[in-house]
């Protein structure tokens, strides 16, 4: 067997392979074997760096240099010059934008500095489609001590010990809920990993699935050695290809190897993992939903009690923990419970995936104890907002979760702390948003989401949620009156209170929550007016009769035929009929159309 | 073929690591030898040079011996160089290190750290 002298890897994330990453990959191929290189160097495709908005994404081992927006086109040049001669190639190098100053290594970059790795310790590392590449870094190490030296109220203990909580959004301590499993009489019992991503704009499960699927299949495995199940299930969104196919071929190896099936690593623990298709539904990511969608039933929430973990899947008792919170297992176990109590805030040990999206320079997935403040993860490690606008808001926890302000940049990010500003942690999903962003819009936006996605079940749901997208849609029409508002409000309030399941709960959060804090930009809209100019339907052109000289250049232009005025004299523009189309501003020969 | 116990996997992951221990990076505990490629070296047979200390340092079984290839160090006239860094010493620079002397840089500066006098370039060559 050669040695490799060197290791190319190529992130593989679905980010990145939108950008024909798998063209880099064959052309590092061929070109170096072409070149005689081929021996020598190793090409590998691993998960997602994080670094989304640089992608496509390579890094160069032993060198440690980090190569941003690669194109299949760069290789040639990536190999005659840092392959074959040791000399970096500076123009893909990432350009600190502050410094302005190219930078050679990861751990230097802004992007990557405040980061702590666990649950995403694997992506970018290794090969996730090779199970040894799992376990030279400690891969089924700790699923095979927890079998040889543990009992299953070892595990349970060590987990509540740990203080992890759910990192699907609730934040339920995952130790309580195994034990709860464990207590509960019954001879078949069930592991469900919860793979529905469903918050527009979350991608952190996606990407620990395709970046690293053994450590989500041992954490599994660990869970069901500790409730006393034989099966796992994996709900993931068929939306999903990569994850799913990456998925199959880790069990199929985790099978061949022994580490799934029956008598794993010698003892009487026998357990097996299957995947289960999800249609992409927003509610089926709630758990009881989840258990009927897998059951092949309509997917729609039930009333709790009785708890998944005394009656689940199949009547059976069923623990349902989600993708991040299973990576977080393996690690807890093999460096116990104290390792992971000194990272984070003292209610929320660890840390937590966030995905970065929106108005924010570094878009991408970053991992960051918890504690840290929203204000690094924008400025720090985002890269502050683009285009230089300023910072007006945060939307965490997606449709179910509220907004964060300026006021609330400096709080310490954790699941209590979100709560108590009216926002909450959800599966991790960070929305930025610039000054130039309608929060009325955003509202509706969400609740155009929640009403579509509601399942119909519960009647607030399903008719308050539209209630609600109609009132929003008034406001943002220019429609709505003061009682609107305030019928709006109170009807946010009992959907609230009355919804059967937690989406219906959380849907008017996005409505609530930027009414508390942009009051003024409501009261706006019913005048007639939206302050950042998004609401289209609420612009209006008008012409200074000053300025204008009466050419009739812009009535000739007027699609709709809505200004008027004698020749040489100042014209007006019928507001009712204008679509604000702004031809009229365009052709203005001396500036007199304003545009609002 | 299935693992049958824990001492099975340790086993198997020791045969793995090999393959991934490109991808750690430690500057504090790691050994780093930088070879020079430019167009110099690589004509004085510094490729060669490369694979082969990387042949011998998996021979000798050391860990946390990095190999890594930089640029042109100027020192054309005694290619290929190799730049020997252990952590807390100073970095001694060698050349002409041919193949055929890999295995003594190996075995006496890596192993027994003791300095190779006549194949030094300049031994007050201040640390990178």
């Amino acid at each position: 067997m050669s040695i490799y002298r060197l290791n190319i890897m190529v992130c593989g994330g679905t980010g990145c392979m939108a950008s024909d990453s798998q063209g880099i990959v064959d052309n590092f191929k061929d070109i170096l074997k072409e070149k005689g290189y081929d021996q020598e160097v190793q090409v590998l495709k691993t998960g997602c760096f994080g670094f989304c908005e640089q992608g496509p994404i390579i890094k160069i081992h032993p060198d440690n240099v980090f190569y941003v927006k690669v194109t299949p086109e760069d290789v040639e040049e990536i190999v005659d010059e840092h392959i074959i001669k040791g000399r970096r190639v500076e123009r893909l190098l990432y350009e600190d934008p502050d410094l302005k100053e190219k930078i050679n290594e990861q751990s230097d970059m802004s992007f990557y500095k405040p980061q702590l790795r666990i649950a995403l310790r694997n992506c970018g590392l290794i090969n996730p489609e090779d199970i040894f590449e799992y376990i030279a870094y400690r891969g089924y190490e700790a699923l095979g001590t927890v079998l040889k030296n543990q009992s299953p109220e070892d595990v349970i203990n060590t987990m509540i010990q740990s203080n992890l909580r759910g990192r699907g959004g609730g934040g339920f301590p995952t130790g309580l809920k195994w034990k709860f499993a464990n207590k509960a009489p019954g001879d078949e019992k069930y592991i469900i990993c919860n793979a529905d991503e469903g918050d527009p704009g979350a991608f952190m499960d996606r990407s620990i699935l395709e970046g690293d699927p053994h450590s989500v299949l041992e954490a599994m495995a660990i869970a069901g050695y500790a409730i006393g199940a034989e099966t796992g299930l994996i709900y993931i969104r068929a939306e999903y290809p990569l994850a799913i196919k990456r998925l199959e071929i880790a069990i199929d190896q985790a099978k061949e190897q022994g580490l799934l099936g029956k008598n794993i690593f010698g003892s009487d623990f026998n357990f097996n993992i299957k995947l289960k298709y999800g249609a992409g539904a927003f509610v089926c990511g709630e758990e009881t939903a989840l258990i009927a969608s897998t059951e092949g039933l309509r997917g729609e929430p039930r009333n709790k009690p009785p708890f998944p973990a005394t009656s689940g899947f199949k009547g059976k008792p069923t623990n349902v923990n989600n993708v991040e919170t299973l990576a977080n297992v393996a690690p807890i176990i093999l460096n116990g419970p104290e390792w992971f109590n000194k990272i984070g805030t003292e209610k929320s040990n660890g840390t937590k995936v966030f995905a970065l999206a929106g108005a924010i320079n570094n878009v991408g997935l970053v991992e960051v104890p918890m504690g840290t403040t929203l204000r690094e993860i924008v400025y720090d490690i985002g890269g502050g907002i683009r285009g230089g606008k300023a910072f007006k808001a945060v939307q965490t926890g997606g449709p179910s979760g509220g907004v964060i302000t300026t006021k609330d940049l400096d709080t310490p990010i954790d699941y209590d702390s979100l709560q108590a500003i009216g926002s909450m942690m959800g599966s991790g999903g960070m929305i930025v948003m610039d000054e130039d962003t309608c929060m009325v819009s955003i509202a509706k936006f969400y609740l155009d989401f929640t009403q579509e996605e509601s399942c119909g079940k519960c009647t607030p749901c399903r008719i308050g949620t539209k209630r609600i997208f109609e009132y929003l849609e008034k406001l943002t029409e220019g429609k709505a009156t003061m009682d609107d508002l305030h019928n709006l409000k109170e009807l946010c309030e009992s959907v609230k209170d009355t919804a059967l399941c937690g989406l219906g709960q959380t849907a008017p959060n996005p409505v609530l929550s930027t009414m508390e804090y942009y009051w003024d930009e409501y009261v706006a809209h019913v005048n007639g007016h939206c302050p950042t100019k998004e609401c289209k339907a609420l612009l209006s052109y008008t012409i200074d009769a000053e300025k204008c000289i009466g050419c009739t250049a812009c009535v000739k232009k007027c699609p709709v035929d809505c200004i008027s005025g004698e020749r040489k004299e100042p014209h007006v523009i019928d507001e009712a009929v204008c679509i604000k189309c702004g031809a009229c501003y365009d052709v203005c020969p001396v500036d007199a159309v304003i545009k609002p | 073929m299935s693992i049958k116990s824990l001492d099975e996997l340790m086993n198997i992951r020791k045969k793995h690591e090999e393959n991934v221990s490109l991808r750690d990076n430690d500057n504090t505990s790691q050994t780093k030898l930088l070879v020079g490629m430019a167009t110099c070296g690589i004509a004085s047979g510094a490729r060669e040079t490369l694979n082969e200390l990387l042949k011998e340092i998996k021979a000798q079984g050391l860990e946390n011996v990095k190999v890594v290839q930089v640029g042109c160090l100027g020192y054309c006239h005694s290619e290929p160089t190799v730049e020997v860094n252990i952590p807390g010493q100073d970095a001694i620079l060698y050349g002409p290190v041919t193949v055929d002397r890999v295995k003594e840089l190996v075995e006496r500066h890596i192993i027994n750290h003791e300095i190779i006098e006549e194949l030094v370039i300049n031994q007050n060559f201040d640390r990178a």
